[in-house]
């Protein structure tokens, strides 16, 4: 995983609340077994036509959508499944960073284990976002803050050890595998 | 020691190192369940770091969400339709033998949704940590385990090392008085639930059900509203282990024998949260108030009674869109609209009662004229119990397509799917745009309500017909 220290991009807007992990990438792309190339089905039923043709009207097929890496979206997004493959997808697509008042818990988990900052901000600073899309944010993983383009900076909540392995480019397996000693403990003593 | 609660003494019981301000807490997994689709890129994980799956002995595999429901495909010569499908099923098996896990494969008669699997076989016990690759693992919560679902990368953390790194969520509390009345199930009541608290009032929390009237649940339909838990946002749903969990485990296969159960029951009998123990929050809801639910909109918490009517109060654009989607107008009442798909099954609704349920409104009567409906046991074993009670005939002879197990219609990965623009009526759990097929408007019932559908061609009240 590259580390994470700082991002500055322009914003993608999606204003639904509750953006599923359905729509992120539906149910008959999940029969893959690799990771790769699932960008390609983000939000597939939002973005394409029947017939394959990207809709014109999507916020991604947008020609000022091109290259943004941060996606502003609704409260409580990435509810539902638990698939993995909804961080993968946006990865892959080129997002390193959602913003909204509230992340379901299995997404964010996911989010932060494939380099995709899960950020929380307050109703207001998340207004001012919605209604100004294509504004060029700073996201500061360092400072755990997020700057408006008025300079304006809100910190935003980050469990400590996930920002440690952001910050670094560490993956948590690695740390796991180091409590193994610990681990063998556990089962001696509880009869697993 | 001061007075626990349920999640409290199971969460403490399986710290291998507490979580710190710096670090998240070391939890052990007593039993990881895995599937298909979600574990294909942690086996590969396994093999680029040359590492074993650590505890074979707490892991088993099945197939659910891509295999075939068509009886030719499963046990016959048709080769499964869907080529990635195919793929997918054949990747576990290979990865099930090269790590030396134990699998129920496409033809075991033990195999079936991972999450009616765990608690018939016995596997599924109270106090256990339980995690697998799916947010349904909420459902083995009813067994009084703490269990939730995982994302892949932690999928293969569990394989490498039989343990998570977590931070403790919080606990809410969700008190049911009364009864639910004749005709109002297990589904009703975990739909005005989430109706209730909304899809995301769950958020970083563990649920735990209690009351008169959850201890007047039956363990199916305990599972049933543990399934639907995350739907509310929270990972996990729990439910005290009582005499009836004793009875349910008694005589499964996976059950400890002899003095090991002895001993495990004495345990299971002390995990119910102490009197006094504080929950984070606390919600009350009333059964005997309930009738049977319907959703209307394009996710679980727009729900209503089944004689209501859309609300037409609100000025949202999203609740706007979702209606569009849905085809529906704020003010429409919902009885009377018409149906073109049914399908019951699904880890919420797949078990034997839940087709009991479904066969005592279809007994004598047929599934209307234009309707197309699916019924798709939660197992093997639920498939074989029906068909011993005869259920599987009532099904055929009313006019529904009678299946072998799997997830099938509730996400359509294995080509059971709901055509466009149509209408069903499903036992399953989400009504996510497109969840069901591309285009699909998805209504999520009980089986009671399901079947009234089927047999009625529209929206029907199933008291009506009981």
């Amino acid at each position: 995983m590259e580390p994470i220290k700082r991002l500055r991009s322009t914003t993608v807007v999606m204003p639904s609340t509750n953006i599923d992990t359905d729509q992120i990438i539906p149910a008959r792309y999940l029969t893959v077994t690799t990771k790769t190339g699932l960008g390609q089905a983000l939000f597939a039923d939002l973005r394409y036509a029947s017939d394959g043709t990207p809709k014109p009207e999507f916020v991604l097929n947008r020609p000022e959508a091109a290259g943004s890496q941060i996606l502003v979206a609704g409260h409580n997004f990435g509810c539902g499944s638990s698939r993995e493959h909804a961080p993968w997808a946006l990865v892959d697509y080129g997002f390193r960073a959602v913003v909204s008042t509230a992340i379901a818990d299995i997404f964010k988990s996911n989010a932060l284990k494939n380099g995709l900052l899960p950020v929380i901000v307050d109703p207001t600073t998340h207004r001012w976002l919605l209604e100004h899309p294509g504004a060029l944010v700073t996201i500061d993983l360092e400072a755990t803050e997020l700057a408006l383009p008025d300079g304006h900076r809100v910190a935003f909540p980050i469990d400590g050890f996930a920002r440690h392995c952001l910050l670094h480019g560490v993956d948590e397996l690695g740390y796991l595998l180091s409590q193994l000693p610990a681990i063998e403990r556990y089962e001696a003593a509880h009869g697993r | 020691m001061p007075a626990r609660t349920m999640f409290d003494k199971v969460w403490t019981a399986h710290e291998v190192v507490p979580e710190t301000p710096d670090t998240p807490a070391v939890l052990y997994v007593d039993l990881h369940l895995t599937h298909e689709v979600t574990s294909p890129q942690a086996f590969a994980l396994l093999r680029a770091r040359g590492l074993p799956v650590r505890r074979t002995d707490r892991t088993l595999a099945t197939m659910d969400h891509s295999t075939p429901t068509r009886t030719e495909q499963v046990f016959g010569d048709e080769p499964i339709g869907l080529t990635d499908a195919a793929r997918q099923v054949h990747q576990l098996e290979e990865n099930a033998k090269e790590f030396a896990v134990e699998l129920f494969g496409l033809r075991d008669p033990r195999r079936g949704i991972v999450h009616v699997i765990g608690p018939e076989q016995g596997a599924t016990q109270p106090g256990m940590t339980i995690v697998c690759g799916d947010s349904h693992t909420s459902t083995h919560g009813a067994l009084g385990a703490l269990a939730f679902g995982i994302g892949t990368t932690e999928v293969g953390h569990v394989l490498a090392t039989q343990c998570l790194l977590q931070r403790k969520p919080k606990t809410l509390a969700v008190e049911v008085g009364g009864r639910l009345g004749a005709g109002v199930t297990a589904k009703d009541l975990i739909l005005a639930i989430i109706g209730k608290i909304g899809v995301s009032g769950g958020t970083g929390h563990v649920l735990e059900y209690r009351g008169p009237a959850i201890s007047a649940l039956s363990m199916a339909e305990r599972m049933t509203v543990c399934n639907m838990s995350i739907e509310a946002g929270a990972r996990a749903g729990m439910i005290a282990p009582d005499e009836l969990t004793l009875e349910y485990l008694a005589g499964r296969p996976r059950r400890p024998r002899g003095a090991d159960w002895d001993a495990a029951v004495a345990g299971w009998r002390s995990l119910a949260t102490d009197p006094g123990a504080a929950f984070d929050s606390r919600v009350e809801i009333d059964a005997s108030a309930l009738e049977p639910m319907i959703t209307y909109g394009t996710n679980p918490g727009m729900v209503l009674p089944i004689g209501g009517a859309i609300p037409s109060d609100r000025d949202d654009p999203v609740f706007e869109r979702a209606l569009a989607y849905m085809g529906f107008r704020p003010g429409e009442p919902m009885l009377g609209k018409r149906v073109d798909v049914v399908f019951v099954g699904s880890c919420t609704n797949g078990r034997l009662e839940d087709l009991q349920a479904t066969a005592q409104i279809l007994r004598g009567r047929r599934v209307a004229p234009g309707v197309r409906m699916l019924v798709v046991p939660g197992s093997q074993e639920v498939k074989r119990e029906a068909e011993a009670l005869g259920l599987a005939e009532v099904f055929r002879a009313a006019g529904a397509e009678w299946r072998e197990s799997g997830c099938s219609m509730c996400l359509g990965m294995n080509g059971d799917t709901v055509p466009a623009g149509a209408t069903s009526v499903s036992t399953s759990n989400r009504n996510f745009e497109g969840r069901q097929g591309v285009g699909a408007r998805t209504l999520l019932a009980s089986p009671y309500t399901a079947a009234a559908c089927a047999v009625a061609g529209k929206i029907t009240d199933p008291r009506d017909l009981l």
